[in-house]
């Protein structure tokens, strides 16, 4: 009657067999290329190349794919090639002022050196659906051969108000910046792990959290100072050349808020800063991402802790990681027979001896 | 000189740093079992089992000490070439390699944080010979009572006192190693 | 097999887990942090474990995977299959013949013996975690030995129930100093955590946690005098074996309440019924 249950090889072959034809769908719509992941689904690459920590838009066009659109998934994929991989050298720092410039915008200035490029965005939209597309037919103007090129040497919007010094001056690093996924994390961390940190972080955590910011919990009355997104050189130190080389080049987004001032009797009144970087054209979560970390800046700027989710770094850090989080979450699934069968004696035991407790307190007189 | 510094390594490092670990490993779990390890061929006064531990513990993240007998130029150059780890002083080390008497005074290796204790010194103690007679050990790993010929045993009692802080031994003479953790218990046999 | 360095993690990373493997025995009990890697499988499936696994197997290892004490699981499977693959190492049901033993919540009730090291997977390394949410915390218990807290959640149990109501998970002290979560295996499990022959090496790759228990470690259960640790199973034996001193899974066999319980460790039962040992429905089952 009874056989435990046995066939896990067969099973496990079976469900993968399974997957690979869920993944295609139906065989009489054409397959999609990687190119046209890459190409037509840029944001989607974007994402997972930013939390998957990896910038390679085909690695990352081919990681959707064979996660059937499941970008979560995709990033899983990428971070476990990602880790299998040799670590070179370390770049010089990118100059972010240096960006080939294809939006850039600020809200706390009308006009200003190097102007406001809205560049392709979303923004002012109306969300319509485009039934043109769905029949497959829309014919593109070619805009990017009537726009002038990217702007270059654009100035930073922030350094307008640090040469009046009215926005606080951020440390320079000295050169070594910790890499979380080199060596563990350890708390509380410094600035430059917790911005690795939040790069990384799952982009719907931390627009919740930035978003709870902006309704009270650990308020930083935020302003985008400056929101630029473009290309920058990646250059590498050759030690046998003496000087850098460019070894390529990578699109970033980058977000800069002015937030609340500080100051007492003893120092003036200063703005404060928030910052997000983030590979690609990821402006939601960069602009989270600043809001986050000036929430988790409290300490180091005098404030106060008034226990906000989002100015708690232990909290923040521990569970910002998607792919540790989906994880253990899904772990679940896994058969917990063994400790639910623990629980069931227990319980048992404990009804068991309730019972005999309330028989005995009835034959009590 | 360069070519002596090039050669003697693992020829096969994935499998012979995996061996020379559980070598390594059974050695610290079970203090004062003797092991015997190989694929290393250092340069001399470097005995093969401490050759073996560097090039399967010691890399660019785990600076090194080499105490006076043991900082020789064709030894710097050979496990600067296999490991690539930094040769530093003795506070700094997460490693120390040398002769019981060149490594004195041992209280100036890391013993860790009361908060982080593994953040500790492991010293690499070169041996003429290594025995199971001496110093009786009792502790974790040990079922009853094990022996081995320490150096001596007022240091280890000392580092037994100040656990969970404290620093680790090997212990390697020609291509045998022993191990002795903070956590044993050490007197007169 | 040429595709992956031996056991899939390369060299410097082996190394590092090596070095906090090292640590971790030199200090029992104590969580020593490492740079966990992220492996092909997702975190809370067994990454801390199959790391530390990688970084002690050699050729010659024959290697037992279990998740509920059972070889056949699909975890289990999934991840012989990993080390088949990247390792080419031999694979064994029998918990005698391995030398390396992969582990989610059980200890085999074979005894394990002097040449094994047996891992688990753990994926709360922090016995203190659900008593204090902080890992600066945690640590600084740790550090003074600040163990109050463990004993009034014990103690509030007794209060409540009459009993201490952890059934699982169940936290221990070793030698005398560290307080240490032994993994979610059933607390009937917990008295071969002590004076064990085998070197038993936990992993946890989420939390970034190695610690071990040497050979022939003193472990001890936290309990009070007045209401002393019990290790306690299902009062049956096994409907196929027979044993009696096993730890049973409880099988629902119809719609009608029947059930029967079944060794949890399927290598036991099967050597027993090899041997020609029979439970109560031993005779019919397959």
């Amino acid at each position: 009657m009874y056989v435990a249950v046995k066939g896990g090889e067969r099973a496990i072959d079976n469900a993968h067999a399974w997957l690979s034809q869920a993944r295609r769908g139906d065989p009489s719509v054409p397959e999609l290329s990687v190119a046209q992941i890459r190409e037509q689904m840029t944001l989607a690459v974007n994402r997972v190349m930013a939390e998957g920590s990896l910038y390679d838009p085909d690695l990352a066009a081919l990681a959707i794919k064979q996660a059937r659109g499941d970008l979560i998934e995709a990033i899983f994929l990428i971070r476990a090639y990602r880790t299998t991989l040799p670590r070179l050298g370390s770049s010089v720092p990118v100059d972010t002022g240096e960006m080939a410039v294809t939006r850039r915008i600020s809200a706390t200035f009308k006009d200003l050196p190097g102007g406001q490029i809205l560049g392709p965005t979303f923004d002012y939209t109306h969300r319509l659906l485009d039934f043109t597309l769905a029949a497959n037919g829309s014919e593109v103007a070619d805009v990017a051969a009537s726009l002038a090129e990217p702007a270059e040497g654009v100035p930073h919007v922030m350094e307008f108000l640090n040469k009046d010094a009215l926005i606080q001056a951020e440390l320079q690093a000295d050169g070594s910046v910790p890499d979380l996924t080199r060596e563990p994390m350890e708390l509380p961390a410094s600035r430059p792990l917790r911005l690795q940190a939040l790069a990384r972080a799952d982009e719907g955590f931390l627009l919740s959290l930035a978003y709870s910011t902006q309704r009270g919990y650990g308020r930083t009355h935020a302003f985008v100072g400056e929101l630029r997104i473009g290309a920058v050189a990646v250059e590498m130190e050759i030690p046998e050349l003496g000087f850098p080389v460019e070894i390529g080049e990578v699109e970033l987004t980058e977000c800069e808020t002015v937030n609340q001032f500080t100051g007492s009797r003893t120092e003036p009144p200063q703005f404060t800063r928030g910052y997000g970087l983030v590979f690609g054209q990821s402006e939601r979560k960069a602009i989270s991402m600043s809001l986050v970390d000036r929430a988790l800046r409290w300490r180091e700027l005098g404030e106060d802790f008034t226990g906000a989710p989002a100015q708690d770094e232990e909290f923040v850090l521990m569970h910002a990681d998607n792919i540790q989080a989906t994880g253990f979450l899904e772990h679940i699934k896994l058969p917990h027979y063994v400790d639910f069968q623990a629980e069931l004696e227990l319980i048992r035991k404990l009804r068991r001896e309730t019972e005999q407790g309330d028989l005995a307190a009835e034959e009590q007189p | 000189m360069i070519s002596q510094a090039l050669g003697g390594g693992f020829a096969d490092a994935p499998i012979q740093s995996a061996r020379a670990f559980r070598a390594a490993l059974e050695a610290m779990a079970r203090p004062g079992r003797i092991l015997t390890v190989e694929g290393v061929a250092p340069p001399a006064p470097l005995s093969i089992g401490a050759g073996v531990l560097l090039l399967t513990l010691c890399d660019r993240t785990t600076p090194l000490h080499l105490a006076p007998g043991h900082d020789a130029p064709e030894i710097r150059d050979w496990i600067t070439f296999h490991t690539g780890a930094p040769l530093v002083t003795p506070g700094a080390a997460a490693f120390a390699l040398g002769r019981w008497e060149a490594l004195q005074p041992v209280t100036r290796f890391r013993i860790g944080q009361p908060d982080y204790p593994d953040r500790s010194a492991t010293l690499i103690v070169e041996m003429d010979a290594l025995t199971n007679d001496g110093a009786i050990l009792t502790g974790p790993g040990i079922e009853t009572t094990a022996r081995l010929s320490l150096p001596e045993l007022a240091a280890f009692r000392l580092n037994r006192d100040i656990f969970p802080l404290g620093y680790d031994t090997f212990f390697t003479s020609g291509d045998k190693i022993a191990g002795l953790p903070r956590s044993t218990r050490v007197e007169a046999g | 097999m040429s595709d992956y360095n031996f056991a899939y993690l390369d060299e410097q990373t082996k190394r590092m887990i090596r070095r906090a493997i090292l640590k971790g025995v030199a200090i029992p009990g104590y969580q020593v942090p490492f740079a966990s890697r992220e492996m092909p499988m997702p975190y809370g499936w067994g990454t801390g474990g199959v790391q530390v696994t990688a970084a002690c197997l050699v050729p010659e290892d024959r290697l037992k995977v279990i998740d509920q004490g059972a070889d056949d699981t699909t975890n289990a499977v999934s991840i012989r299959r990993f080390f088949q693959k990247t390792a080419g190492v031999e694979v064994t049901e029998a918990t005698a013949e391995a030398t390396i033993i992969q582990t989610r919540h059980r200890i085999p009730e074979t005894p394990l013996t002097e040449g094994q090291i047996f891992v688990y997977q753990v994926p709360i390394p922090e016995p203190l975690r659900f008593l204090e949410p902080r890992e600066t915390e945690t640590r600084r218990m740790h550090e003074l030995e600040e163990y109050g807290l463990m004993h009034v959640k014990l103690y509030e149990d007794i209060a409540r129930h009459g009993t201490i109501a952890t059934s699982y998970d169940y936290p221990v002290r070793v030698e005398g100093r560290y307080v240490m979560d032994p993994s979610p295996i059933p607390k009937f499990d917990n008295p071969k955590l002590s004076g064990n022959p085998a070197l038993q090496l936990f992993g946890a790759g989420r939390e970034q946690r190695i610690y071990a228990l040497p050979p022939y470690s003193q472990v001890v259960s936290l309990d009070f005098e007045d209401h002393p640790f019990v290790a306690s199973k299902a009062e049956h034996d096994c409907d196929l074996c027979g044993a009696a001193d096993s730890y049973l899974d409880e099988v629902i066999t119809d719609d009608q309440g029947n059930r029967m319980f079944v060794c949890s460790d399927t290598d036991y039962c099967r050597g027993r019924r090899a041997a020609g040992q029979v439970g109560r429905l031993g005779g019919e089952a397959a």
